[in-house]
């Protein structure tokens, strides 16, 4: 086996196992730095399927921002009301009918699917200025998508500073 | 592959090297002597340290959640080792020549707030959960200033590539990209090109002068990164004993500093390749006397490694010594100094500079 192949595996292989991990653990803290794990695991088969950027900004976005964020969340919950913040289980007997009709169902769609008659698949898909490729389209064919986006972003940041901040006034108007 | 071999030898030595020479400045900038007893003036010190270190028991607190205290240091340093990856070290040796090179960095190394906060948490202490949290909301809070530099550098260079940034900024550039030319101050306009003088006038922070700014405001940003002095609050020892890593010992314990110390390198690494010309001599050429061709080799050479490595290394390790200097010398700031000195001073500063150099480079063309 090539090496690249095991690297293949070892990263599918993380990505499974923290999956389940957080699936079963009852811990959210643990079940949250096992999600950090997924996304690393998932980053790595990004770049696998040549798509570099992508796994960056996986990391950059989700690991970097957005789990510290959650595992402070927890954090900062947890100790103050001195007792472990745990999830148990409901539902059981609908989670397990759903779930295994889900599996079926994928089960049997990706056995029927002949996935190396389709044509994009046997297509080149690395290519070495990918990245610069990228760029221009996004700042041409859509630019107009970007920009909604950074609005819609700025919108949410002055939003939530709003919310989180300046309460004091409103709290004497309460009174 | 050999890149990793060499980095984490040159790490491993950098480190023995650098805590002797942090406590040597440290003892000169405090009228002291620093160690004086292990080997001709205490040169060995670090060596007898580190072996007591391996010799100590590893002590994991009782209380403490083992499945976040144990694997959280190594985490630490696995990050920040991570991020050496894509460093360049000479014109043609150096990590993986990836386009996306700066950004896998900047990911990358984000990961070691993780480190942080399991080690913090899972301690099960005060001192070390506060620590903890200073510290992220200190890292998160100037990744701010630092990432839009580094959009700056990127948006006067024009890739993301490390090697491709510092072949730019010196006399080699033609042979990699025929046809490109640099001028005095990036301004095309004035007419002096400068692509064959090289030298300290290519070097990013004389390429687009308003760098100049850029560089004070990377390396403040880059202290605050490495939590160092005089943004040490995370572990201000007056307050909490040693903050996220109060409840270490033995190896565990070497593994931060080894995070530390291998911060102050990488970033240091970046600085010089961002703004000081990464491996590039500082030397032009001056009509005849092409001091710039003396003191580099061609790429691809032996004399070319030799010079590249000898510039690039001797770049980091001045502003691995600056940033000693720097905590030595300055007091430590108080949490909401620190949090106004990001927040109000810093980031607009550097959203101003991002609206400069896109200017800037709109002269360079």
């Amino acid at each position: 086996m090539e090496t690249s192949n095991i690297i293949f595996y070892i990263f599918g292989a993380i990505t499974v196992l923290s999956t389940l991990y957080i699936v079963l653990t009852k811990n959210i803290l643990y079940a949250a730095f096992a999600l950090i794990l997924t996304f690393i695991g998932v980053a790595g088969i990004f770049i696998f399927l040549g798509a570099e950027f992508i796994a960056v900004t996986q990391i950059l976005v989700y690991v970097g921002g957005i789990l510290i964020l959650l595992v402070f969340g927890i954090m900062l919950t947890n100790r103050l009301s001195e007792k472990k913040v745990v999830s148990p289980s409901y539902n059981k007997l609908f989670g397990f009918v759903i779930a295994g009709g889900l599996f079926v169902l994928l089960i049997k769609g990706i056995l029927q699917a002949n996935f190396s008659a389709l044509g994009w698949i046997n297509q080149e898909t690395s290519s070495p200025s990918g990245i610069r490729e990228f760029g221009m389209t996004l700042m041409t064919d859509y630019v107009l998508a970007f920009e909604i986006i950074g609005l819609l972003l700025l919108l949410a940041l002055i939003g939530a500073v709003r919310i989180a901040g300046n309460t004091r006034k409103e709290a004497e108007d309460a009174i | 592959m050999y890149a990793f071999l060499f980095f984490l030898t040159f790490f491993l030595i950098y480190m023995v090297f650098v805590v002797y020479a942090e406590r040597k400045i440290s003892a000169f900038i405090q009228d002291r002597f620093g160690p004086m007893e292990v080997g001709y003036y205490g040169i060995l010190q670090t060596i007898a340290d580190l072996l007591k270190l391996v010799q100590k028991e590893d002590i994991v607190p009782l209380a403490a959640d083992k499945k976040l205290f144990k694997p959280g240091p190594v985490i630490i340093f696995t990050s920040v080792f991570a991020g050496f990856a894509v460093l360049p070290l000479t014109s043609d040796f150096g990590g993986a020549a990836a386009d996306i090179g700066i950004f896998y960095l900047l990911a990358i190394v984000s990961l070691d707030v993780i480190g942080i906060l399991m080690s913090g948490w899972g301690s099960n202490s005060k001192y070390a959960l506060f620590g903890a949290m200073r510290s992220v909301a200190q890292i998160i809070s100037y990744e701010i200033p630092l990432g839009l530099m580094v959009v700056c550098v990127v948006m006067i260079s024009q890739t993301l590539n490390l090697q491709e940034i510092s072949y730019q900024q010196g006399i080699w550039w033609n042979t990699v990209n025929s046809g490109a030319e640099n001028y005095l101050f990036g301004i095309k306009a004035l007419g002096i090109n400068t692509t064959n003088i090289g030298g300290i006038l290519t070097w990013n922070i004389f390429r687009a002068p308003i760098f100049l700014i850029g560089f004070v405001i990377f390396f403040i940003a880059s202290l605050a990164e490495s939590n160092r002095g005089p943004f040490d609050i995370p572990e201000a020892e007056s307050e909490l004993v040693g903050g996220f890593h109060t409840e270490y010992s033995g190896l565990r314990w070497s593994f931060v500093m080894m995070g530390e110390y291998g911060m102050m390198l990488l970033v240091s690494f970046l600085a010089a390749i961002l703004f000081l010309g990464g491996w590039n001599t500082p030397l032009p050429n001056i009509g005849s006397v092409v001091l710039a061709e003396w003191t580099s080799g061609e790429p691809g050479t032996i004399a070319g490694h030799i010079w590249g490595a000898f510039w690039m290394i001797s770049k980091a390790f001045l502003l691995v010594g600056l940033q000693i200097w720097i905590r030595w010398t300055y007091p430590r700031l108080r949490l909401d100094q620190l949090m106004n000195l990001s927040w109000k001073y810093l980031t607009p500063a550097s959203i101003i500079l991002v609206l400069l150099s896109a200017i800037w480079r709109l002269f360079m063309i």
